[in-house]
This record gives C-alpha cells, structure tokens and sequence, in this order.
C-alpha cells in the first residue's frame, strides 16, 4: 500500500496527510534504516543550523573591522600553550577570531552554493525541456552545447567565466559584485547535468497518453510543458541538485582559494583556508585547518546524502 | 566507419574554432588593446596609426582569421604582466605542467588498478572496507586541502620534503626536467600525490565496479568450470575485459588532470601553465588567458577525439550497432 501511495502524485493529496505520508513512504524507511545516512542528515543540519545563525551563533563579528586588535592576531586555540579562550579556535593574522570568521564563511558558501545551483536548475531544466519538447534544430544546438561544455571540467569553466567576468568589468566593483560573478559562473558551469536529464525523461514523457490527450483536448504547448510534462520529469533532477550543491560548495571553496572569488574583507571558507595557507610554513596551523576541516565534513556529508537519495529513489535497487 | 570520423573530425574543427573565436573576442573586445599598448599621452593620429598596425580597422572576419593563422603559428602576441611573446612563457612553463600531470596519472593507475582488482576480489574483507572507505574521503577532500595537509605533515612537521617549486632543473633543449635530479624528485612527490589521489579514487572505484560485473557473466562462470586456475581467471580473462572503461575514462581524466594542475600548482607554487593562468586571470593579462585557453580547448578536443576513436577501433558491439542503424 505504502509503496502505491509514494508513488502517487503528491498534488493529489490533501495537505495535512503529507507528513503522514512522508513517515509511511520508502524514502523515511530506507533513511531510518541507514546509519551514516542520519549521521550524515545531524552532520549537515548542524552545520546549516550554525550558518544560519551566525550573528548569533558566533562568539565575534569578523566584518567588524574595529573589534579586530593586531596584538590577538594568530593566537593559538584555546586549550593550546598561549591560547585565549575568547578565541577558542584562534585567531588568523588579523585578530579576526577563527570560529567566528568560520561560521560566517560558511554562510557565504552556503548562499553561494544554494544559489548557483538554483540558478544551474531553473536555466537546465528549462532548456532540458525545450530541447525534449521541440526536438530537431534546438534540440540538436542545445544538446552540441551541452556535450563541448561536459567534455571541459566544470571547474575549468568556471575559472574562465569567472576570469572574462574579471577582466570586462570595471577594476572597481569587482568587490561588490564578486558574489554575483561567483554564482553566475558556478551555474554556467553545472546546468548541463540538469538539461540532459530532464532532456532525457522529456523524450519519453512527450509521447506517452496523458500528453496526447492533453494536446487532442487543445490544451496550449506552454501549459502542457509546464503543468503536465514538468512534474513528471522533475523526480531524477532532486538528486541532481543534491549532489550538485556539494560540487557547487566544492567549486566556490576552489575559486576563493585560487584568489578567483570571494574578497579576503568578505572571506568565505575557501577564503579564509587561502588566508590561512599562508601561515602554515610558520607554524600557525589552525586558520587553515580549521575551516578546511569544517568544508570537508560540510561536503562529505552533503554528498553522502546524495549517495543515499539516488540509491533510495533508484526502483531498480528496491 | 569513415562516416563516423569524417562527422567526429567535423565536429571537432567546429568546437575548436568557437573557442578560438571566445579567445579571439576576449583578445580584441575586452579593455582597448590601443590604449592598452599606447602611452597615456598618445595622439589621436599616433593611436590611428597603431590601429591599422595592429590591423583593427579590418573587417571582424579578416581580423578573425588573422588571429587564427597567428594562433596556429603560436604568436599571442605579449604578455602585459611580462611584456614577453606569450608563446616563449608557455614554452618555458609547459614541461612542468606536463611532467607533473605525467607522474600523477601514472600514479594513479599503477597504484590506482590493483587496489580495485583487490576491492573487487575481496568484496567483504577489512582491507577492502578501509579502502572504499578512504576512497569517499578522497573523493570529498578538496584538491587543495589535500595538498595543504600534505605540506603541513610531511614539509612543516616532519621536513621530510620540500613544500613549494620544482627543486633544480636539469635542461635538454628548450625542454626543462627535475626528473633527472634527487632534489627534482623530492619536490614533485608531493603535488604529483596531490593530483593523483582523486583520479587515483576514481580508478579504483571503476576497476572495482566493473571488475564485480565481469566476475557474474558466464564465461567466468565457464572458465572455472574448465579448471582454469584462479589467477589466469582473475587477471587473464576478468581484468582485461575491465580495461576497455578503465582506458576511456582514464584517457578522458587526462584532460581533468590538466584543469586540477591549476589547483595543485597553486598550492605548491609549481611554476606551470596552471600558476601561469591563474596569475593571468588575477592581472587580468588577457594574451595570456587567450593562449592558455586556445592550447587548453585544443587539448582537450584532441584527447576526446581519440578517446571516441580508440572506444570505436576496441569495443566491435559499437561497429555493428552503427551498421545495423544504418541499415534500418
């Protein structure tokens, strides 16, 4: 029964039994069931959570440029020799107070990351439909595209989006606008695994009864696009996003590092371990590590989340 | 069959004038090369002159094609940072980049296949699970982070090995190489680990999966009924049927070596084409970007085409599906 139900459209059903539903379907079964799975959801919730809350969460303001006192700077963690429990996970070269800078640098990631892969969706998934529902010259154009891009690693792509951006736009609004050139890039660079998906189950959605029907009855081409077609191509693309948003935190982290994205006044997690990379030949190992650490376990938990909903929403490992 | 490489070719002529023609647009449309080159008091009749010099008062597709003909001859013009033809700096910084990239992917396969034959056999022993398990950590550890651990155990702890440069260079021509050198090889051991720990995962991780596919089909099943020993099962008829995947994507990691090159490098100031770029892109030296993304692009073109190719000259199912379309 259970399984019937998961696999009805979820529209159809009244609102208050969706939790109800939620607990009796596969998807919580088979999430219950495994443990790296839950450890992996506290992991990432916890992170999130922190994120989020940063102004609150943070025992310092790392944007407030007059708290900051040169004589802390690059004070060991707390329950070192030397260390100062204000700062309990250090402090980096310009007293900022690590934790603090952490939590807001994970912040930044995760708008960016969030972000970049909204945007790589609706662009992908847009375009996957176009492709699917017009076929032969788009088709083949979008899809020539997709392939010369997927041949190229997305890091690579992004790294040039990133640099053309750099070098046409005026020296001095880099600053400001560095968030946006970020974003742009990264969704530049992933839409393509959403298009060839949602191209994919297009292909075999547009000839099937329903939207046949719908076509004999004179329902317009848009519509039927975005009210009959949509919804049933949109399943495969929640654990494309998924695991995108790992690749997306991953790029971001990557860019920042190389000195490509984000400010250092503004530092995000890939910021402040390039920040910190300096340091590390004096012995002053925590701005680096910690944040790195943080990004590691941010990643590998997003991923493995990943893993788990592709594994689950797969009929053919039921 | 000669269909299939004429549209391939095509194809790829296609792709690698449309990267040209970005790099070109990059080269001639951002900032004004003019008062780039020109000084701040330059007159507008000297500034006249140094456009027609520079032949930017053709039409675009005069100018385009120029700039493809100079491409093809290495010329991209100077670099602003240096103030030297960028093709002179890429011919000094390539022989890093590519004996790094060399040394990882060897890296990766010797040691990359016999750790997912070794998964594959033993599915469930200990060995296997701490291997898999090390493998998503690889997998999830960024290209850099690796590398900075890697420089504070084993340069800032221990001071075992160098943490940044190519140590001393031996050169043969125009080529330069550390590999002739004990202090060249100390420097390389640590970017090239970096490198290859991810495509190393990545080979393991495929050996393993198709390794488990190939020991389920009936003539596994068939040779040990005939007797045949374990070892020439496992490794004279499993592992080679394995290889046809393992050469593609290893073939197509190539080029994925290439882009990580940018990171590695940045973190050991290994000076290649990938610090090369990045700097580029910092200073926004546009020639430089341009050659770096022609040469790229083309790389990359070539390495997929022979991938196709070589997946179409291995892999005979592909020869007769086409044959059989065709004939339908």
């Amino acid at each position: 029964m259970s399984e019937l139900a998961a696999r009805a459209p979820v529209a159809a059903w009244p609102h208050r039994y969706r939790l109800r539903r939620l607990l009796d379907s596969d998807l919580w079964w088979s999430f219950r069931k495994s443990p790296v799975t839950m450890v992996a959801a506290w992991v990432a919730a916890v992170i999130v959570i922190e994120a989020v809350m940063a102004p609150w969460a943070a025992p310092h303001n790392p944007y407030d440029l007059a708290s900051l006192n040169l004589l802390d700077a690059t004070n060991p963690p707390g329950w070192l020799h030397g260390g100062n429990w204000a700062y309990p996970l250090g402090t980096d070269n310009q007293g900022r107070d690590v934790l603090s800078a952490m939590l807001y640098g994970t912040r930044l990631s995760l708008i960016v990351g969030v972000s970049a892969v909204a945007l790589a969706m609706v662009l992908g998934v847009a375009l996957g439909l176009i492709a699917g529902w017009c076929g032969g010259f788009v088709d083949s154009v979008i899809m020539r595209v997709a392939d010369v891009q997927l041949s190229f690693p997305a890091i690579l792509i992004a790294l040039l989006i990133d640099g053309v951006a750099r070098s046409v736009l005026p020296h001095a609004m880099q600053g400001e606008i560095a968030l946006y050139v970020l974003v742009a890039a990264i969704a530049l660079s992933t839409w393509v695994h959403f298009a060839r998906t949602v191209r994919g189950s297009t292909l075999v959605e547009r000839n099937k009864e329903y939207v046949q029907a719908a076509r004999v009855i004179g329902v317009r081409p848009s519509r039927i696009v975005i009210g009959h077609l949509l919804p049933n191509v949109i399943g495969p693309v929640l654990v494309i996003t998924t695991i995108s948003l790992a690749t997306a935190i991953l790029t971001e982290a990557t860019l920042s590092f190389l000195g490509v994205g984000l400010p250092p006044t503004e530092p995000s997690l890939g910021t402040l371990i390039r920040v910190g990379n300096d340091y590390l030949m004096s012995g002053d190992w925590w701005i680096a590590i910690f944040p790195g650490a943080w990004l590691a376990l941010l990643i590998l938990s997003v991923n493995l989340l990943g893993d788990w909903l592709r594994d689950a929403l797969n009929p053919r490992l039921r | 069959m000669i269909a299939f490489i004429i549209r391939r070719l095509f194809q790829s002529v296609l792709v690698l004038l449309a990267i040209a023609l970005i790099a070109f647009a990059l080269f001639n449309y951002v900032g004004d090369p003019v008062s780039n080159m020109a000084g701040q008091d330059a007159t507008p009749q000297q500034r006249e002159a140094l456009r027609h010099e520079l032949g930017l008062d053709h039409s675009f597709i005069v100018q385009f094609a120029r700039f493809v003909g100079r491409a093809a001859h290495g010329d991209f013009g100077l670099s602003y940072q240096e103030a030297r033809p960028v093709g002179q700096i890429i011919v000094e910084k390539a022989p890093a980049t590519l004996e790094l990239s060399l040394v990882a992917a060897l890296m990766a396969l010797i040691l990359g296949v016999p750790m997912g034959v070794y998964t594959g056999l033993h599915r469930n022993s200990f060995l296997s699970q701490v291997m898999l398990t090390g493998s998503l950590i690889g997998i999830s550890l960024p290209t850099f982070l690796i590398g900075i651990l890697l420089i504070l155990v084993f340069s800032v702890t221990l001071g075992w090995l160098p943490s940044y440069g190519r140590g001393p260079v031996v050169h043969i021509g125009w080529w330069t190489t550390g590999l002739l050198t004990l202090g060249g090889w100390r420097a390389i051991i640590l970017p090239a680990t970096t490198l290859a720990l991810f495509q190393m995962t990545l080979v393991m991780r495929l050996v393993r999966s198709e390794m488990i596919e190939v020991l389920r089909t009936d003539y596994i099943k068939f040779a040990r009924a005939r007797g045949l020993s374990r070892r020439a099962i496992n490794f004279g008829h499993a592992l080679k049927n394995t290889l046809v995947p393992v050469i593609t994507i290893t073939g197509l990691q190539l080029g994925a070596i290439i882009a990580f090159a940018i990171i590695t490098e940045t973190v050991f100031q290994w000076p290649g084409m990938g610090l090369m770029f990045i700097q580029a892109v910092t200073f926004a030296d546009i020639p430089v970007m341009a050659a770096y993304l022609v040469l790229v692009g083309c790389f990359f073109v070539v390495i997929n085409l022979v991938v196709d190719l070589l997946y179409y000259v291995v892999d005979p199912r592909l020869r007769i599906e086409r044959r059989h379309a065709a004939n339908v």
